[in-house]
């Protein structure tokens, strides 16, 4: 009679985390997606000798356009990038060349950080690519987050696998371990400096860390961020690299 | 004693021409295939060393952990004053300024854009001060199948397979990708002065050749540089001259333990080529027991052949009251005389065909043209004519004829002196 009584609780509860963890991560896309965004930031790249900071300014339209000029140090300054679907371009202004990056480049580092060239490109809505279920409830950083564990639907995704600690009240990650099909971590991240910005929950700096790479990993700063903007159109383009 | 037995051997040909031919044949390919292998062998480790390896190679500590990653971030800093500081310590010894590096070849088309791109690995080396041997260490001249090699800063040298998949030529302009030493994205534009093959598939799938300068400009390497190589006076590696080349150095750098110190490692400690520089250094005894083993057989056996022809003689000395054991040393005597005839022939013919082989070599470029071997394997296969040869040879030459006669010479005692004159008079 007990085990009667036990068999459908299973099943409501298992329905429930299941709604659950597809309610937190449509949550969080509605906190991390925008139609469009522009953005200043710092990235901190701590190498085993020496930390050196780069500053860019990003354009961004839905998860499929973007475009980054970097503004400092002087040797990466009028350095472009462009995302258009899932190609991309880099535009360096020292020799006048438009280089598009693809196949295996794109796991290469960009600008010597711990974020490769395909982690930039992947924009896409955590709704669209995984499927998540509810792990458990854990505490991170003195917030008490839901852990979500989270697997590929698609094919064409860097991360096979995901573990996010997602912040129960404003419905944002704090953590985040990315994992390769074979099950090895190969980044870890934590999102700090929670910030109100136009009416959603928003991490300003984020700190990245390539797992199979030595060094502190990269501190990724946003230090102003616009939503919904008006991005005119050429922005988006090839020639926008030369500009 | 011994000139009664010279006697003997000069005048009865048949106990001492066979024997004699057998050794000569056996000690002049014994010579002949210590000078080849080790030749090859020797060209073989000499190729790694003047493309990768050097003799010894100076880096930072923490360089040399992944030195197959190829870390420029962990470079080596101001390494002209250390270059020169180590031509100050090591007078005798040659130092060269190396840069491996990995990156991206992008060829642009008329707009600038991206037509081709190929993964390539680079070195940067001197190419354009007028003091460098670069050129003739690597033997880029003769592995230049297009163009020139550069003479100009900006001009780069790629591998033929490269450049013809990227379907680039010599003239073009070529864009590197790679990574700065800071980590910072490197994007810099080449001239291809030429291209060039080595004949091996590793090197010519992707290798990029370009001066050290732009090398470091390019890296944003200033007075940087992944590697010092250091060569011996003599162009070849000897673990016994590179021993105290290294306690010098750890001598001078001591307490240095910081992980951007230099540290210096000898050939035999990277690359894996440990094995490969011991199987060198015995290949002499490997040799020379392979080749013992075989002509003792084959003379055990002339020895069986050569008792039973002397039965009779043997028998008579026996029967007149010779000891069995004077016959047996009498035997071994002549064994040795015959052995050291044979290998100094020997000896002096296989040194004849080292030495041709040595001065003009064998071109085996034809059939290394297509090779899959990760070996870095020379053009030209040379013998390489050491002091060991002229004495190698006495070691299987005589040893073996005293085994065979020592073997077959067994069945003097087993002679009954009872059966001796019923023997000699059927």
């Amino acid at each position: 009679m007990k085990k009667l009584f036990f068999i459908p609780i299973i099943f409501l509860s298992l329905g429930v985390s299941a709604q659950s963890a597809d309610e937190i991560i449509d949550r969080v896309d509605r906190n991390m997606s925008s139609e469009n965004r522009v953005f200043e930031s710092t990235m901190t790249i701590h190498g085993r000798r020496s930390s050196r900071t780069i500053t860019s300014k990003s354009y961004s339209a839905g998860d499929k356009k973007s475009f980054t000029e970097y503004l400092s140090p002087a040797r990466e300054q009028g350095t472009k990038m462009l995302k258009l679907e899932n190609q991309l371009w880099i535009y360096s202004p020292s020799t006048d060349r438009t280089i598009q990056i693809s196949g295996h480049m794109l796991r290469q580092s960009v600008m010597g950080s711990d974020l490769s060239y395909e982690d930039m490109m992947e924009d896409r809505k955590l709704t669209e690519v995984y499927n998540a279920e509810v792990a458990g409830s854990e505490e991170f950083n003195e917030r008490l987050c839901w852990l979500l564990e989270l697997t590929a639907k698609v094919e064409d995704v860097a991360y096979a696998r995901r573990k996010m600690w997602i912040d129960r009240e404003r419905y944002i990650p704090l953590k985040e371990e990315l994992y390769a099909k074979s099950g090895q971590l190969l980044k870890r991240s934590i999102l700090s400096n929670v910030e109100r910005v136009e009416g959603r929950w928003f991490p300003t700096t984020i700190v990245y860390k390539d797992m199979l790479k030595e060094g502190d990993g990269t501190q990724f700063k946003i230090t102003s961020i616009k939503f919904n903007q008006s991005i005119p159109e050429y922005i988006f383009t090839k020639a926008a690299l030369k500009q | 004693m011994i000139r009664f037995l010279l006697k003997g051997l000069l005048r009865d040909k048949s106990r001492s021409l066979l024997p004699i031919i057998v050794v000569a044949i056996g000690v002049m390919l014994a010579v002949f295939a210590h000078g080849y292998i080790n030749g090859l062998m020797v060209d073989m480790i000499e190729q790694t060393a003047r493309l990768s390896t050097g003799h010894v190679k100076v880096m930072t500590k923490a360089y040399a952990d992944n030195m197959d990653q190829v870390p420029n971030d962990l470079a080596l800093m101001e390494v002209s004053a250390l270059k020169e500081d180590l031509e100050m310590t090591f007078p005798d010894m040659k130092w060269v300024i190396r840069i491996k590096f990995g990156g991206l070849i992008d060829v642009p088309d008329e707009n600038g854009e991206t037509r081709s791109q190929g993964p390539a690995m680079g070195i940067g080396m001197d190419l354009l001060s007028g003091d460098s041997e670069e050129v003739e260490r690597l033997n880029l001249n003769k592995s230049l199948v297009r163009g020139s090699i550069p003479a100009t800063p900006g001009e780069v040298l790629l591998s033929e397979d490269l450049s013809q998949k990227l379907k680039v030529n010599p003239g073009e302009e070529v864009t590197l990708i790679g990574s700065t030493m800071n980590g910072g994205m490197a994007i810099h534009n080449f001239r291809v002065s030429g291209t060039i093959r080595f004949g091996n598939t590793g090197l010519d799938r992707g290798t990029v050749i370009a001066d050290l300068k732009d090398v470091q400009a390019a890296l944003n390497m200033d007075d940087a540089a992944g590697e010092i190589l250091g060569f011996f006076k003599s162009d070849y590696y000897d673990d016994e001259v590179a021993a105290p080349v290294l306690s010098k150095f750890n001598e001078k750098f001591a307490g240095n333990e910081g992980e951007f110190d230099p540290v210096m490692l000898r050939l035999r400690d990277q690359e894996g080529l440990s094995l490969f520089v011991d199987l060198t250094n015995s290949i002499g005894a490997i040799i020379t027991i392979v080749f013992m083993i075989a002509m003792s057989l084959v003379l055990w056996n002339a020895g069986l052949l050569g008792g039973l022809r002397r039965y009779g003689e043997i028998g008579i000395r026996l029967a007149i009251g010779e000891e069995k054991g004077h016959v047996y040393r009498t035997m071994l005597s002549e064994s040795v005389m015959i052995g050291i005839a044979g290998t100094i022939i020997g000896t002096a013919i296989g040194l004849g065909l080292s030495w041709l082989m040595q001065t003009y070599g064998i071109d085996i470029s034809e059939f290394t043209k297509n090779a899959t071997s990760a070996i870095m394997m020379p053009d030209v296969i040379k013998s390489r004519i050491t002091p060991a040869d002229f004495y190698i040879g006495f070691i299987p030459g005589v040893l073996s004829t005293l085994a065979g006669t020592m073997l077959s010479g067994v069945g003097i005692y087993k002679r009954e002196t009872a059966q001796l004159f019923k023997e000699l008079e059927a």
